[in-house]
């Protein structure tokens, strides 16, 4: 079994599937020759050809409303590349408008299996426009399917999920755990279910409902609370649209503590939702306020160093919360 | 190559592909032009009897969208159109009943089972494409589905309408460039009806013509009399000649006029005059195209009445049929959001 990093893992779960898959072409800017910003394609405009490995202009509206046409057609699986989940949003009306309504205003006459790959997050000095976490304003919207894989494995088992998929699926990689994350990844065949969480660490006192970055942080913050006996079960949604309530429910009712760890910002997020679901469905199960932890309710990361560390989240910040909500 | 936008040559004697349409073609496009006009009539006249929400209307359109038509392959080419395609969508096989149980917010209504407004046509037999309310995203869509057709290899064309008040959106400009960087199978028909709702065109932009923005694509730009069906199909027949064989993307530009209001909400009274409006009434396509048919000796009288008879009969025959047909059962709200999860074993 192979260990790769989360981009190797991404690169060539795509090649494997193209190898596959005839019908899957990729388009976006910068990923032919130069394989992509972050080399998510490297190798793959040389192996399939100009033909299926398309750079295109520099315009997210029409990288995704292409991907949409050329999805109706049925002859073709598009994945679309935004080079930064910041810079989505001259798409987001044709994203929200036309992929996510199509099936249901045409009673699935039209269908958009298209895949919209993004890489999100902060921690690499991006600043404002190169580090947002943005699947709050995609989870909203009936129609999508919002995943946020974040380990190697995962990628693979998830693109390949979402490549069975007939819908419309926001894929978001954090980019910080491209290079930084690494695990095995079998060379067989498999799917990771979309919509399906995974229990990264079992626990008894708390629970800690995390994806992405934050989610490998909050493991590591549940070992350093292993040590002061404190025993924190972590979830990784993985998928984000839709929630699996089940797996949220029933490690709550476990634990009758829950904190919600994620780097988006707090106001009308994943947490608002979680937060509700839990309060609605699970209330006469806890024993302490259904707890949120994330960076500060600001724009995005700031660039300066100090600033990016006081935004970010760490296993520290995390442990400390962990902490406090344990002892209520 | 690029070349500069150019006028049709509308009064050419000879060797126009029109000249080779057949008398039973020529008749087909009138009928099909006049069962618009009486089903966009009497979508207006329910609207004003309190008996449809909402009207979007097609009238005075009906020569570019029939001619566009009879250009293409119904089935077999892509068609996206905008809200006005009433008598386009007819002509590519949609029937009176699909309009008017669209207009009622019927089961039955094809395009969309009651779930958009109406007029907001789609049909994937015919591949018409459906199209929501925000102007423009349709362009490059369209582009992204000819693309699909280069790629696959196909012969089939892609084409996209829209208004000239939907240009001003980026989704345009932005199609418009695929189609010329890739020198798409491609064509986009601007319907020129001089008003985005109450704003005029020269409030729009600031160039003559939509077509003269073809060059800074590196696609074809040509003009158009909108109002003048048989100038409309050789326009038409010569920018689908050049997306089959390869050639590129052609922006067709039909210059008409909305001799309606904006929509059955709108009060057009507001913002011009009854003079503007009626000066377009008499350059009415269809009375344009009854003309010429009447000169060919192809038309009669009698004809023309029969013509209007059947037109009539045909909406009255769809009307009783959408009035009677059920509404969607409530359950249908929560259907149709996701296909069904598959099945994950490998």
């Amino acid at each position: 079994m192979a260990i790769m990093n989360n981009i190797e893992a991404l690169r060539e779960t795509l090649r494997q599937e193209m190898e596959r898959d005839p019908r899957i072409i990729i388009t976006g800017e910068d990923v032919g020759p130069r394989g992509g910003v972050f080399r998510a394609t490297q190798g793959l405009y040389q192996q399939f050809g100009e033909n299926r490995v398309i750079d295109t202009p520099l315009a997210e509206l029409s990288i995704v409303a292409t991907g949409i046409g050329l999805a109706l057609t049925g002859y073709f699986k598009p994945i679309v590349e935004i080079q930064f989940a910041d810079f989505i949003f001259p798409a987001f009306n044709q994203i929200l408008s036309e992929a996510a309504r199509m099936r249901y205003r045409t009673r699935s006459d039209w269908t958009v299996p298209l895949i919209i790959r993004a890489p999100y997050g902060g921690g690499i000095s991006g600043g404002l426009y190169h580090s947002q976490s943005v699947e709050a304003f995609f989870a909203h919207i009936p129609g999508l399917y919002v995943v946020a894989p974040s380990t190697p494995y995962d990628i693979k088992g998830m693109l390949r999920a979402a490549l069975m998929l007939e819908d419309p699926v926001l894929f978001f990689e954090h980019k910080k755990t491209y290079r930084l994350i690494k695990g095995e990844v079998p060379e067989e065949d498999y799917v990771v279910p979309i919509g399906k969480a995974a229990i990264r660490r079992e626990g008894d006192d708390l629970t800690v409902i995390s994806y992405g970055l934050a989610m490998h942080d909050s493991v590591k913050a549940a070992d350093m609370l292993a040590a002061e006996g404190i025993s924190a079960e972590v979830i990784d949604l993985r998928t984000i649209r839709p929630l699996d309530k089940e797996t949220i429910l029933e490690s709550v009712k476990k634990t009758g503590k829950v904190l919600i760890v994620h780097e988006d910002n707090p106001t009308v997020s994943v947490g608002s939702e979680i937060a509700a679901i839990i309060g609605q469905e699970a209330f006469e199960y806890l024993d302490g306020p259904i707890t949120r932890l994330t960076p500060p309710d600001v724009p995005a990361v700031p660039f300066s160093h100090p600033l990016q560390d006081a935004f970010m989240l760490n296993p520290e910040k995390i442990a400390k919360a962990m902490r406090e909500l344990a002892a209520y | 190559m690029a070349t500069p936008a150019k006028k049709s040559n509308k009064t050419k004697p000879s060797g126009r592909p029109s000249d080779h349409l057949t008398d039973e073609q020529l008749l087909k496009m009138y009928r099909t032009m006049v069962l618009s006009r009486k089903l966009d009539e009497r979508s207006w006249v329910m609207n004003r009897q309190g008996r449809a929400p909402f009207h979007i209307s097609g009238i005075g359109h009906e020569a570019i969208q029939v001619a566009a038509a009879e250009t293409l392959r119904p089935g077999y080419d892509w068609v996206y159109p905008y809200y006005r395609d009433l008598a386009f969508i007819l002509a590519l096989g949609m029937k009176p009943v699909d309009h008017l149980m669209g207009l009622l917010g019927k089961a039955g209504d094809p395009s969309s089972g009651g779930i958009q407004m109406p007029s907001h046509f789609s049909n994937a037999k015919l591949r018409i494409g459906s199209i929501s309310s925000p102007v423009a995203t349709q362009v490059p869509i369209a582009a992204g589905t000819a693309l699909a057709c280069k790629l696959k290899g196909t012969d089939e064309v892609t084409v996209v309408c829209l208004g000239e008040g939907s240009t001003s959106q980026g989704d345009f400009h932005e199609g418009l460039n695929w189609a010329g960087v890739h020198k798409l199978p491609f064509i986009c028909i601007v319907q020129n009806n001089q008003y985005a709702i109450s704003v005029p065109v020269e409030k729009e932009m600031a160039v003559k013509n939509v077509a003269d923005r073809a060059k800074a694509y590196g696609i074809e730009g040509v003009v158009v009399d909108g109002n003048d069906v048989l100038a409309c199909y050789d326009v038409m027949v010569e920018a689908v000649e050049r997306a089959r064989s390869g050639e590129g993307a052609t922006l067709v530009e039909a210059k008409t006029y909305r001799v309606t209001p904006h929509s059955s909400d709108d009060d057009d009274r507001t913002y011009r005059s009854r003079e503007e409006v009626e000066y377009w009434k008499k350059r009415d396509p269809i009375l344009l195209f009854e003309k010429v048919l009447f000169e060919r000796g192809i038309l009669t009288e009698e004809l023309k009445q029969e013509i209007e008879d059947w037109a009539i009969a045909e909406v009255d025959k769809a009307e009783e049929e959408a009035v009677n047909a059920p509404y969607p059962d409530v359950s249908e709200m929560t259907k149709h959001l996701y296909g069904p999860m598959p099945n994950w074993e490998v």
